[in-house]
């Protein structure tokens, strides 16, 4: 028999061991009345020999080896009687518990999802992204400064050693599904042929492609879906497999569907369809045979018995060959002297890649330790309470030792009741970690941008969950379970065991627990209000133009088949007609949207200085629309045409960098070439003031104007509009007036403010969860000074009442109860902004327009914080102050 | 006669060795190491139980119920193989302490002498 039968049938063991014994003893009578004894004589003769019979049956149970498992039964319903005895206790502990580590679990989570989870695929330890090492830089076209063009993708494959596979993709996000009305928009991949293989999935229907699917010019197009995709728009049904669907109006037939568990290579994205490189060919061949263009994101998986490190310098060492025989045409040498600089690299990429880890990295890491800072404070809170409960229940404690339980039996009674609530916690805590990453999730969702994170409870989660748990149960659990042992029976069970003043090292425990929550407070607010700072920092922030009332319109005018002639006379005209739309103010094409995180940069040349600069087409009227300021010079005119000289408008820093600051109305530059745009001179026309470029944190680059008219690689594709109307309404106006004049023209639009506030959706979540955390640690300290200090008051009646009798007035009962607690506060705020300076290091590069050591931030919080306690302390110390003095000194 | 306390450790060895004379009930147990010993050693009866289950739950004793001599239901404990094996190698170890031990008070008699 197992331990665990025994457990189960008890009661039976029970029963046998009375049966086994109750034979022993009766025999014995039996044998005693046989020798003569009388029975009685016999009976009393009998217990002796045998000794006490309940010790013998607990020894019994003992050497059976189960009496852990009882004993621990019994700690555990004796704690639950205990707990349920004080409700208002319980509840609220399994709540702070839930609270602290529910946060923690959440954004936990996130990480997991973000980081560490590896992607559903076998091996995944052998992938490993092949990229530019830091990045290109910005060179010609760039989609992701760590992607490749597709003629170095093929030079690597041809040259490369490491790896079995060598796969590369690229992600659409509005690829037109469908036809006629029911068209909509869905995100596509255009895949490697080798992907799936290398890949090593099972197709959930059909089948995926392989090396055959991509070969130069393939004619057969098929196409892949995922699973979400095939059970929302097919229902899963298998007879959607061979079905045709109209892709980009072009016909695909499809072959196969994914694994349900795969979404795609990129962490927080998801996909739906899938197509060969080769198909899309036909559509944009430019795209395979530019060098300049850097679109495809490309992977491999190692070749067993590579390593990582090898793959990767053996990339390094076949780097110039390839760069060299990669070179683009059209640059100047010195751009393409950098270009021969680059180097591939090989990095891990088993849980996928993912911008959301770039970007929220440091920010979830700063998360989790706040996170665990709250449930440091909250645990030290718990603590405080379950000492106060020990020491109420002293006597018990003192008489259970007296009567002969062991010290570890005393602990751990005592662990039992934290374990309980800290499972209680936990679990509640992972209910509320599942809200909370959703909200987070749903927080960062934005218009254009849903992240897809898979938060499914998986056993790192878990495991997590318990380790958080189980911690919290030790730091709150431990110094009150040794508090409980530590009871000396004889002076406890004295009553009269209380002197007029508290001993203090008895109380030192408590002192130290509220130190150490006002120091974690004081980081916690400090860190808070340097993230709200920040965001204040950039939501106020003068961009040096325009943002509100300011409406994005974004055209598709593929389906109009307009002759490339065309295409500039038909931006003229879109833009008239949308400037006599009643409510539109003032309106202004564009070749790039501020702050969208876009850029296109030229080299540029005037004298002997050098520099880069940023480069923009626009219409006249641009800087009225978004009330940019023109310093110097003139706006653009419809003189400008294609065929008059060049002109540019420049910005502030584009004059002190170019031109050393004077002014240079009436002089030239000129543009180094790149493909399509060829090298330029151009006469300065205006200097604006400076704005930001891609985005609010960085100062404004050099940045230069030109007219839409003169742009040389083809035409404008979106507008600024300003009105003080309704956007919303605004919109559907020039919608409705735009689709009467031209039915095929596919259009889209946004806030251009919105767009903006996006952008800073980092540094908002950063404010509101500190915020909210650096409130509640505050309001959890508060609780914690206030027990303390209400139980020092107790504990110090009869001394309070002996200085009242004696003529001490209120005033300076309550200044004797606040001298105390004001030192705790002093400490713990000193300690703080110390640990605070240390720590605001780890967040320099989140801030905005702040030091880490903002000595505005840490006098705020301080005060904030010195403030609340002192609240928190007055009014047990007001109560001590009322009191009666008689009573006082009668109080037992 | 004079009675003397049991060694610690010992009370195991003499149930193995008591049991090895086939199924027996603890009571019977008891009542053969006093028998044996004539009445020399003083065994507490109630300690002799929490030992039988603990050699039993080692596996070096097997237990049924069955009829006893008087007609009621007992506990019969017997040797297991284990039991066996365990009981020899204790017997030798025991010898072989005791004989060490009687040598050395026979050569410290004999040096005081």
């Amino acid at each position: 028999m197992n331990w665990w039968q025994r457990l189960w049938r008890k009661r039976e063991q029970e029963d046998r061991l009375d049966r086994e014994l109750r034979f022993h003893l009766e025999s014995r009578i039996a044998d005693n009345i046989r020798a003569g004894m009388s029975e009685e004589e016999a009976r009393r003769r009998a217990r002796l020999e045998f000794g006490g019979i309940e010790g013998v049956k607990e020894e019994c149970r003992e050497a059976r080896g189960t009496a852990w498992v009882d004993s621990t039964w019994q700690d555990i319903r004796f704690s639950l009687r205990l707990l349920r005895r004080t409700p208002a206790f319980t509840v609220a502990a399994v709540c702070t518990l839930a609270l602290g580590i529910g946060a923690n679990t959440a954004i936990f989570q996130l990480l997991d999802a973000v980081r560490l989870r590896n992607l559903p695929v076998p091996n995944p330890q052998q992938l490993a992204r092949i990229q530019i090492r830091n990045g290109n830089g910005g060179f010609g076209i760039t989609n992701d400064f760590y992607d490749l063009t597709y003629p170095l993708l093929e030079e690597v494959r041809r040259h490369q050693q490491a790896f079995a596979y060598v796969f590369g993709w690229r992600t659409y996000d509005d690829v037109r599904f469908g036809e006629g009305a029911k068209a909509r928009h869905v995100k596509g991949l255009l895949v490697s042929g080798e992907l799936f293989p290398a890949l090593e999935l099972r197709p959930a229907a059909g089948r995926l492609f392989n090396r055959e699917d991509d070969r130069p010019g393939c004619t057969a197009s098929g196409v892949v879906l995922s699973y979400p995709f095939w059970q929302s728009q097919f229902g899963g049904r298998t007879s959607a497999i061979g079905s045709k669907v109209m892709i980009l109006d072009r016909p695909y037939e499809v072959v196969g569907v994914t694994p349900a568990r795969f979404s795609g290579l990129e962490v927080g994205t998801k996909f739906d369809i899938a197509a060969p490189m080769c198909t899309a060919a036909s559509a944009s061949p430019e795209d395979f045979t530019r060098r300049d263009f850097f679109w495809v994101t490309v992977m491999g998986r190692l070749k067993p018995g590579v390593s990582l490190r090898r793959a990767s310098d053996q990339l390094q060492a076949i780097s110039p060959g390839i760069l060299e025989a990669t070179l683009p045409s059209g640059y100047s040498a010195k751009v393409l002297e950098n270009y021969r600089k680059l180097r591939l690299e090989a990095v891990p990429a088993g849980n996928g890649i993912s911008s959301l880890r770039d970007q929220y990295d440091t920010s979830l890491w700063l998360l989790l330790g706040i996170t665990g800072l709250v449930l440091l404070i909250a645990c030290a809170n718990l603590g405080n309470l379950m000492l106060a409960r020990a020491s109420v229940r002293q006597r018990e404690f003192a008489v259970r030792l007296a009567l002969g339980a062991s010290r570890g039996r005393l602990i751990r009674q005592s662990l039992a009741e934290s374990l309980l609530l800290a499972a209680a916690g936990g679990a509640l805590g992972l209910g509320l970690a599942r809200a909370l990453s959703q909200s987070i999730i749903w927080f960062l969702t934005t218009e254009n941008d849903a992240p897809q994170l898979d938060l499914s409870t998986d056993w790192r989660m878990l495991a997590f969950t318990a380790a958080v748990a189980t911690l919290a149960c030790m730091i709150f659990g431990l110094a009150p379970a040794l508090r409980s042992s530590q009871t000396e029976p004889g002076a406890a069970i004295k009553s009269g065991g209380r002197s007029l003043t508290e001993g203090r090292e008895h109380f030192s425990v408590q002192r130290l627990l509220v130190v150490v929550q006002i120091s974690v407070s004081l980081v916690l607010v400090v860190g808070a209000l340097l993230f709200v700072g920040s965001f204040r920092n950039l939501m106020t922030l003068d961009p040096g133009f325009r943002e509100k009332g300011i409406l994005l319109a974004f055209f598709d005018t593929s389906r109009l088949k307009l002759p490339d002639a065309q295409a500039k006379s038909f931006e003229r005209q879109l833009l008239e007609e949308v400037r006599s739309i009643p409510q539109v103010e003032a309106a202004a094409t564009t070749t790039n949207i501020l702050i969208d995180g876009g850029s296109w940069s030229l080299g540029v040349r005037a004298g002997s200085v050098e520099d880069v600069s940023k480069f923009t087409w626009v219409s006249p009227g641009h800087f009225k629309t978004l009330e940019t300021p023109l310093l110097a010079g003139r706006d653009f005119s419809e003189t400008d045409t294609a065929t008059s000289p060049k002109v540019a408008i420049v910005n502030q820093t584009f004059v002190r960098r170019v031109f050393g600051g004077v002014n240079p109305i009436g002089r030239t530059f000129r543009t180094s070439p790149e493909p399509n745009y060829p090298a330029t001179e151009y006469q300065i026309v205006g200097v604006i003031k400076d704005t930001r470029y891609y985005n609010l944190r960085d100062q404004p680059p050099p940045m230069s104007y030109a007219p839409a008219d003169q742009f040389p690689a083809g035409s404008a594709s979106a507008m600024y509009i300003r009105s003080s109307a309704p956007l919303a309404a605004l919109s559907s106006a020039i919608q409705r007036r735009l689709t009467a004049s031209h039915p095929e023209l596919g259009m889209e639009f946004r806030v251009f403010q919105k767009q903006i506030e996006d952008t800073l959706m980092r540094e908002r979540l950063m404010a509101a969860l500190s915020g909210f955390f650096g409130a509640l640690a505050v309001l959890l300290a508060t609780i914690g000074l206030y027990g303390v200090i209400a139980y020092l008051v107790v504990r110090r009646r009869n001394e309070i009442g002996i200085r009242m009798a004696l003529g001490a007035s209120r005033a300076q009962v309550v200044g004797l109860i606040m001298k105390d607690a004001a030192l705790l506060v002093a400490i713990g705020v000193a300690i703080g902004a110390v640990c605070s300076l240390a720590l605001a290091q780890t967040a320099a590069s989140l801030l905005f327009g702040l030091k880490t050591y903002d000595p505005l931030t840490f006098l705020a919080a301080a005060l904030a914080l010195a403030a609340v306690a002192g609240l928190g302390s007055y009014l047990p110390a007001r109560r001590a102050s009322r009191l009666d003095p008689m009573t006082a000194l009668r109080y037992e | 006669m004079p009675r003397s306390d049991l060694p610690q450790g010992t009370l195991d060895l003499l149930i193995l060795k008591v049991a090895t004379l086939g199924p027996i009930h603890g009571y019977a147990i008891a009542q053969r190491i006093q028998q044996i010993s004539r009445d020399a050693l003083q065994v507490q009866q109630g300690s002799l139980y929490p030992a039988l289950h603990r050699l039993e739950n080692k596996g070096l004793l097997a237990a049924e119920w069955k009829e006893s001599e008087t007609g009621r239901e007992a506990k019969f404990y017997r040797l297991t193989a284990k039991g066996r094996r365990q009981l020899k190698s204790e017997t030798e170890d025991w010898h072989r302490l005791s004989a060490a031990v009687g040598l050395i008070l026979r050569l410290s008699d004999g040096e005081s002498s």
